[in-house]
């Protein structure tokens, strides 16, 4: 099969690759750029863990063909900080003890950055929605729910 | 046609640990030249927070800063035997284990600082933030790192400690079957109310009232972060989870995680926690463990609020709609009982 090259942007800065026919954007990021923070979780849009934005909208890297996102953005966890600082919902995320394991982590923050975005200060229904395609194996959806209103809030501590 | 409300109550009693072959783990803590300590563990941090626990009861038992302790887990080419993050024991088995190797390290390093101060050791003390000095002497101090150093490079010794903790296997009595399979237990008491709807045999969770007793919470917020999650995990075994839906009969099982029933974000209900801390004689400074137990009394709390809400007993889980309202069916209709 003949490689095909792609161009996008990635986390702000311009990435060329060559792809198979069919790779999906989840294995281009991790094994093409080394961008290792969209996780595989199921592989099959069931789990929300492999979450990036693109052109600020969220998707599923997993069931994303690779070829689909050629000249687009492609915000990933990896460009959530500002240079040494953490993103609000990073900081959040912290002081709420959002994260167990950790696993869900990239696509809840993901999941969070696309609500804020659009939506500054949503109420708890709209967070839970915005994060239902999300799942938690450790069922700490609680502190997680907490953590993106305490961002939303400017409020950085529980 | 209706959603009926109903409350339900459980008590347990949880075991730390296992009684099989005394349920050991090993811990090894040693210093680097720096001054900063290394526990090595094969003992795995599954997210439950072993790691931040073992690295705060190494550095309360040594007298440094936590920040000077790493703790390096998960494995077991390089850290000492463990017999696995299960049973709730990792906090009290490894903590213990982690607990007595930073005794032994403690040991040496104040030899170590009693040559350097010329000094008797025991009249020596730490301040817990990085130094050692004469007890009523504060001006006769050394830094750890400094002790460090001298121990590396001039009195050629090793700033380290094992550590084991095994409870004695219990055997079994002959005569009477007794027995003491743990030395710790962990209680817990959950109350949950929960909506049924006899149309749809769908039960809500409407919110949980719990209290659980787990010797001394060594890192709070953590505790509250693993009961938070670990009862929500209660829920789900109650109400969702299995992979053999019509077991033995395999088919018609989930094969992953879109068809495996599991709670989202938004079947989640208030939970008002009471955490009760009764120091465990033979815990880490008085720790238990909050792990596995933390899902354990809603099982039962939810089975017993679906009684209380239309009158049906059913002892197979999980419960699903399909159970609920084959019950209310053969019982000819819901029947709420008494509000408690």
């Amino acid at each position: 099969m003949s490689k095909i090259p792609l161009q996008f942007r990635h986390n702000g800065r311009d990435v060329a690759i060559f792809v198979d026919g069919g790779t999906n954007l989840l294995v281009a990021l991790r094994e093409l750029i080394g961008d290792m923070t969209p996780k595989f979780g199921c592989g099959q849009g069931g789990c929300g863990t492999c979450s990036v934005l693109i052109d600020g909208e969220l998707h599923l890297s997993c069931l994303t063909l690779a070829e689909t996102v050629a000249g687009r953005s492609v915000e990933t966890l990896d460009g959530m900080k500002q240079g040494p600082n953490l993103h609000p919902l990073q900081r959040a995320f912290a002081d709420n003890f959002a994260a167990q394991c950790g696993y869900c982590t990239p696509g809840m923050l993901m999941a969070a950055k696309a609500l804020l975005d659009r939506n500054p200060s949503p109420s708890r229904d709209e967070v839970i929605e915005a994060i239902s395609g999300n799942i938690c194996r450790c069922t700490g959806y609680e502190p997680i729910i907490n953590a993106i209103l305490a961002a939303a809030g400017g409020r950085v501590s529980a | 046609m209706t959603r009926h409300r109903g409350r339900g109550i459980a008590s347990i009693n949880y075991p730390i640990g296992m009684n099989l072959g005394g349920d050991p783990s090993q811990a090894l803590v040693h210093s680097n030249p720096s001054g900063k300590f290394t526990v090595a563990l094969s003992s795995i941090d599954l997210g439950q927070g072993m790691k931040s626990v073992t690295r705060q009861i190494c550095a309360e038992t040594l007298g440094v800063p936590v920040e000077d302790v790493y703790v390096d887990t998960a494995d077991s080419d390089t850290g000492p035997h463990c017999m696995g993050s299960f049973a709730s024991r990792g906090t009290h088995r490894v903590g213990n284990a982690v607990m007595a190797a930073a005794r032994e390290a403690r040991g040496v390093m104040m030899e170590a600082a009693a040559e350097e101060l010329e000094v008797n050791a025991a009249d020596l003390e730490t301040d817990g933030r990085g130094n050692i000095h004469v007890k009523g002497a504060p001006h006769r101090s050394i830094s750890t790192k400094d002790v460090a150093i001298a121990a590396q490079f001039k009195q050629g010794k090793t700033i380290s400690g094992r550590g084991i903790f095994l409870v004695p296997l219990s055997e079994v009595n002959p005569e009477t079957g007794e027995m003491s399979p743990a030395t710790c237990y962990a209680h817990a008491c959950l109350v949950a109310e929960v909506d049924v709807d006899d149309e749809t045999g769908e039960v809500a969770m409407v919110r949980m009232d719990s209290a659980y007793e787990l010797g001394r919470a060594l890192n709070p917020r953590l505790v509250e972060q693993q009961l938070v999650g670990g009862a929500w995990m209660g829920v789900s075994h109650a109400l969702y989870e299995t992979p053999e839906p019509y077991y033995p009969e395999p088919v018609h099982g989930p094969r992953d995680f879109v068809e495996y029933l599991m709670p989202g974000p938004g079947d989640i209900c208030p939970h008002d926690i009471a955490v009760l801390e009764r120091p465990a004689p033979d815990g880490p400074f008085g720790a238990k463990g909050p792990g596995e137990m933390c899902a354990n009394p809603v099982l039962p709390a939810v089975a017993n609020a679906i009684f209380n809400a239309v009158g049906v007993r059913i002892d197979d889980l999980p419960i699903t709609p399909e159970r609920v309202l084959r019950a209310i069916k053969a019982q000819g209709g819901a029947r709420p009982q008494a509000r408690r």
